[in-house]
């Protein structure tokens, strides 16, 4: 205790909000001392397994665990018959099979679980079940969805939305039309899916996890194995990246039935192939467009129509159909829309959350519309885009007015402005389209230039109660927060811990491990929504301790409340005459307090899809330099400007970290990431064949502004930054591809014979 | 089926039990020795989330039988700094750059690293991309990455 | 036997292997064990060849380069071998990252005889003989002898890869290859070229686009005919795209998850002439 009475002199405001403080966690992970999901041991544990479905579309005749259960070193063989509880389970809709009993609806949907000994005991045993499958043709096609026999008895429609705005038979002089589709992308997260559950004495289970959403997790598997949620007690355990890939369940509820009806632990950790079958994915788009504008190049109407392959089961696919639908034309003032939106159930594997949620598929569609109108206009194609630029004031197509801030054109003009530093011509290959492979030489180029914004919603929208629990407990001096965000590497544990000390003038902040057991939901570690909500809980939380002690403070000094203040681990009156130890405050008694903090509600979309659907948004923009080598269609990105609207920076560097990532995963999908089909079967399930970009791929990003216009109602002023780089980035790469190619390129990934062969 | 071998570790021999004979130097790492370090992100050395030095040489764990380095060096992440008051020159950097988001890619990254400085202590950023161009990142684009790599670099030459 | 052999001179590993002739040999193991880690291979004995020295030189003589088949990767792009086959080092610069060309061989590249194995191409081009041996003693094979399909060789039980042997050419070799990013990807298609000053001729093979490495016999020929050899091997450019053309008809390539049958023919086309320029120009740029 006195070695940490000797901190209270640190000067806090180096280390509170807004300083380019280190991460918590960053010792133990380049020590390789950081425990992640899948480092769990314990005494006695198995290993589970799952076996799956090989077919796309199948009716199970008959499954016989025998051959097995026989297997030495088996502990266990469970199907859907030993499903304790409910049998389905879902992030929205509960339509998905813990474990499919009759029927299989995509490749890779988990049919039974084996608990061994060792992995490869448990693999060869999930192997010697015997499946006796009828195999039906798979329905693939997303636009033959809503037409088709339903193949769940939910229907193949997941959830149609239309936005009808303004004077949907309005007209414009120019108008310009196209057709665009998205591939699947994944979220490729470098930690596989893995975990441990043990059982407890109570009948009920403890799982260690990497998730983004630990309440909800207990939720579905507590009803799925039929008892109450108290018995399941979840703790986060290290996440190796998650993208959305972990918001829905994959393995938490094999765990937990494997460790009951083993009542030994139990531990899972996907091989990669399997991870691309285990969690959802990106939507694939498919989308039709038409945009009028005056001769001036107003935009007057925007018509669209949105059909994203929901894969077989819902996942959130709800939610996301109406991000693409909101967000269908850009950061642009429309007086008049026609948006039908779609969201279908395939036999293709299911799709649910990944960065960007929705809005990614769009911005590649509208800012190719925008290009295009740009060329029929004979427009500059930046000033389009700011003669239409929405500010605060403005309706979305929903109708909703933006009340908060919303610096789109800035944003736009700091990208667009921002000198491109000086690319020396070079003849090294690995600068060069093909890299290493020296395709190309720097006289088979062509360079070109790419443009694009996006935007999105910040926290969850539609009406959804939308909540953050925090605690904070002050006690000799330090402080503790608990909360049950999931750090997924975004850095809240460092934003937590800056928060505390500028709130409380103190420098040393615990966090109490992220676990179900001893704080409500912080909701999920998504939609850009932690900083703002869960760190809004912690600054509340922070904030009733300090009045706490102001307010004790007070009473025994006969000082005002207003001429009191926490500052370098002391509180101490304005003229700093009088002052005191919180070191000391604090010794003999903890100050603690915990709150539920929520941003204000929104509302439902009407039949029209209008409403104040939404809270808060966020727009970025990206400026792409791409070499292209037409004769092979080989890509090269030289370098990457971007500009962000951020509310306030809370820290530096890793705001820098979030934009330079989120637009490398848009750079993936504009040039190389796909998940490739044939008739529902993954044909690429593995960092062999499914690429994500090396050292080689991503060029140096400048961020030519943090654009820093606090947001009202936002703890700071600060919005979430992490998805807004994933949005605009790969409909800049795409734009850049064609600057340098002259092709139309209405598909991304962009591939070689894209390119090459048009 | 089961196999008893040494392996040397960080300068300790560790006696490897009842090991399966396919069983992977990263199997054998993680869950036999207990170093989880190492990390196990694809198995068929595309991500290099796995890298050791094998006498002194990078290498992807999960492409090495264990049993066949017996005798063999080996040098995980974790012998690479002694407890958590002495991180290594990259360590730091790494921590102090904001190369760090998620962890999971760290580990192989900092043995890579230490490799390729040992090899080159300034390396171009064109040598340091290709150098480490097998080890997949999903959440930083890299940018942090290489700062801190040149950050390190530049370290290491002015502090013989 | 369940065990795994490390044996210490080529006759040790050779008469391990006639007593177990059935011991999964492991090279580098940048091919097997991905296939032992997914469980689609699960041996009981290993034979296991890092420290067989045999298989680990390399000798350079005035006319051919003798390479071991345990000689990796690295060691051919950073040794006196990737002045004497500069066209093998440049593959072996496209092969994974730097760890795996680390512990992947050249021997290991052969075994695993993939189309997309990205020294193979070089190999046909500069008339490699490959060298087995048995206990029972030693064959000399020629690429498209030992490779007889996709992942196929004719090695027999009992045999083992123990070197690889390459004509030293005089003039321009090349090594280009198409993947879908800039580093550490698999072939979707490629070319190697020499131009051989001495026999004055050209040769060309090509990797991902059909069952073995096809040599462009035809093409070969007609453009060895098409260069001013007396000039520096000049070569007039429509000549080159010309011959790029008729490379391209010289293989069978499919569509798959990788690429597409056409992109592939395609490629090849614009590969084999750009190569072709590359070593016919005046300034050659056959080094890495």
């Amino acid at each position: 205790m006195s070695r940490q009475a000797t901190i209270t002199h640190t000067n806090t405001a180096n280390r509170g909000i807004g300083a380019d403080v280190t991460r918590p966690d960053g010792i133990p992970k380049v020590q390789g001392s950081f425990a992640f999901s899948s480092d769990l041991w314990a005494d006695d544990f198995l290993w589970g397994h799952t076996l799956r479905s090989p077919h796309a579309s199948a009716r199970i005749v008959s499954i016989d665990i025998g051959p097995a259960l026989a297997t030495t070193g088996v502990h266990a063989v469970l199907t859907a018959e030993d499903v304790p509880g409910q049998l389905n389970f879902g992030l929205e809709h509960g339509d998905q099979p813990v474990l499919a009993a009759n029927q299989v609806r995509y490749v890779g949907e988990p049919v039974a679980l084996v608990a061994a000994d060792h992995p490869d005991i448990a693999r060869r045993a999930a192997e010697a079940i015997v499946v006796y499958y009828e195999v039906t043709e798979p329905l693939t096609d997303s636009e033959a969805a809503p037409q088709a026999a339903p193949i769940h008895p939910d229907g193949n429609v997941i959830r149609q939305l239309n936005i009808r705005h303004g004077n949907i038979n309005a007209t414009g002089e120019v108008t310009v039309e196209g057709t665009y589709e998205v591939g699947m992308q994944d979220q490729a997260f470098m930690g596989p899916e893995s975990g441990m559950a043990l059982p407890d004495e109570d009948g009920g289970v403890e799982l260690f996890v990497s998730t983004q959403w630990l309440h909800v997790d207990r939720s579905q598997i507590a009803a799925c194995l039929g008892i109450a949620e108290a018995q399941v007690r979840i703790t986060l355990a290290g996440v190796g990246g998650a993208f959305g890939a972990r918001e829905d369940l994959s393995l938490q509820l094999h765990l937990c039935l494997l460790a009951l009806y083993t009542q030994k632990p139990i531990k899972m950790v996907y091989s990669r192939d399997e991870s691309f079958l285990g969690h959802v994915h990106r939507h694939p788009a498919k989308m039709w467009y038409r945009h009028h504008a005056t001769r001036q190049g107003r935009l007057v109407k925007v018509e669209a129509r949105i059909v994203l392959d929901g894969g077989a089961y819902a996942s959130s696919s709800g939610a996301v159909i109406a991000n693409a639908a909101c967000f269908a034309v850009g950061p642009y003032k429309v007086g008049s829309a026609h948006i039908e939106g779609l969201a279908v159930r395939t036999n293709n594997p299911p799709c649910g959350a990944m960065r960007g949620f929705g809005a990614v598929q769009t911005c590649f569609a509208h800012e190719s519309q925008m290009d295009k109108l740009a060329v029929a206009l004979e427009m500059d194609p930046i000033e389009l885009r700011l003669l239409n630029a929405l500010a605060p004031g403005d309706r979305l197509i929903t109708g909703q007015q933006i009340t908060g801030t919303f610096p789109v054109a800035e944003v736009i003009r700091q990208c667009a402005e921002a000198p491109t530093p000086e690319l020396a011509p070079t003849q090294d290959h690995r600068n060069l389209p093909g890299g290493s492979g020296r395709t190309t030489e720097a006289t088979d180029t062509a360079r070109g230039e790419g443009f694009a914004v996006g935007f999105k919603n910040l926290m969850f929208s539609e009406g959804f109660d939308d909540f953050s629990s925090a605690a904070c407990r002050l006690a000799d001096g330090v402080a503790t927060i608990t909360c049950a965000c999931a750090e997924v590497g975004q850095g809240f544990v460092t934003l937590a811990q800056q928060i505390a000390r500028t709130e409380l003038g103190i420098d040393e902040v615990i966090l109490a491990p992220a676990q179900t057991a001893t704080i409500g939901s912080a909701g999920s570690t998504s939609a850009s929504r932690q900083t703002w909500m869960s760190g809004g809980a912690v600054q509340a939380a922070c904030n009733k301790v300090r009045s706490l002690i102001l307010a004790d403070i007070s009473a025994k000094w006969g000082v005002h409340l207003d001429g009191l203040v926490l500052r370098d681990g002391l509180i101490c009156t304005l003229d700093g005459q009088q002052q005191a130890s919180l070191a000391e405050l604090t010794a003999n008694r903890a100050y603690e307090a915990d709150v539920v903090y929520r941003h204000a509600p929104t509302e439902a979309l009407d039949e029209n899809g209008q409403g104040n659907a939404h809270v808060s948004f966020a727009c970025a923009a990206h400026k792409v330099i791409a070499d292209v080598d037409p004769d092979l269609g080989l890509v090269r990105i030289r370098h990457i400007t971007t500009a962000q609207d951020v509310g306030r920076i809370l820290n530096p560097t890793q705001a820098v970290g979030q934009i330079e990532g989120g637009t490398a995963q848009g750079v993936g999908l504009a040039l190389m990431e796909e998940i490739v089909l044939d008739n529902g079967l993954v044909r690429n399930a593995s960092f062999t064949d499914y690429v994500i970009p090396t050292t080689l791929d991503m060029p140096d990003v400048t961020i030519a502004a943090f654009i820093e216009e606090p947001e009202p109602g936002a703890p700071y002023g600060a919005k979430g930054i992490g998805e807004p780089p994933t949005i605009s980035s790969s409909a800049a790469v795409a734009a850049a591809v064609r600057a340098a190619t002259g092709l139309d390129l209405p598909r991304i990934p962009i591939r070689p014979a894209d390119i090459a062969l048009s | 089926m089961s196999n008893t071998y040494s392996l040397r570790v960080n300068g300790t021999d560790c006696e490897v039990t009842d090991s399966d004979i396919t069983e992977s130097l990263l199997f054998v790492l993680r869950e036999r020795l207990g170093l989880t370090g190492t990390k196990n992100a694809c198995t068929e050395g595309e991500c290099s989330s796995c890298a050791v030095l094998v006498d002194g040489m990078l290498t992807c764990s999960c492409l090495v039988l264990a049993a066949a380095v017996e005798g063999q060096e080996i040098t995980t992440v974790e012998g690479l700094s002694n407890g958590p008051e002495d991180l290594s020159v990259v360590q730091q950097a790494f921590v102090d750059n904001g190369a760090v988001q998620c962890g999971f890619c760290t580990p192989g990254l900092i043995v890579a690293v230490h490799d390729l400085l040992e090899a080159d202590p300034a390396p171009t950023d064109t040598d340091v991309r290709e150098a480490l161009s097998g080890n997949l990142c999903r959440c930083t684009g890299y940018g942090r990455i290489l700062a801190a790599v040149h950050a390190a670099a530049e370290q290491m030459r002015s502090t013989p | 036997m369940n065990r795994v052999v490390l044996p210490l001179s080529l006759q040790e590993a050779l008469s391990t292997l006639t007593a177990d002739p059935d011991a999964t040999v492991l090279a580098g193991g940048t091919d097997l064990m991905v296939e032992i880690n997914r469980g689609m291979r699960r041996p009981t004995s290993v034979l296991a060849l890092a420290k067989v020295p045999e298989l680990r030189r390399w000798e350079i003589t005035p006319n051919r380069i003798h390479i071991g088949a345990g000689v990796t990767y690295t060691e051919i792009m950073t040794t006196e071998i990737a002045q004497a086959a500069p066209a093998l080092a440049q593959a072996a610069r496209t092969v994974g990252s730097p760890p795996i060309r680390n512990a992947g061989t050249l021997g290991g590249n052969l075994g695993t005889a993939s189309p997309a194995g990205d020294t193979l191409p070089v190999l046909a081009t500069l008339n490699a003989t490959i060298l087995l041996q048995s206990a029972n003693g030693q064959r000399q094979l020629q690429l498209d002898e030992f490779m007889v399909g996709v992942k196929r060789t004719c090695l027999e039980p009992g045999e083992l890869i123990i070197a690889t042997e390459l004509d030293r050419t005089n003039g321009g070799q090349e090594y280009l290859k198409i993947g879908p990013r800039n580093a550490m990807v698999i072939s979707m298609a490629g070319v190697a070229l020499v131009a051989d000053l001495d026999t004055r001729s050209v040769r060309c093979a090509m990797g991902s686009v059909d069952a073995g490495i096809p040599r462009a016999l035809k093409a070969e020929a007609w453009a060895a005919e098409r260069i001013d050899w007396d000039n520096g091997a000049a070569i007039d450019p429509a000549v080159a795209q010309e011959f790029g053309q008729r490379v391209s008809t010289e293989c069978s390539p499919i569509d798959d998850h990788r690429s597409t049958a056409a992109y592939r023919r395609h490629a090849i086309g614009v590969l084999a002439a750009r190569a072709l320029n590359r070593v016919c120009s005046p300034k050659r740029n056959g080094h890495v």
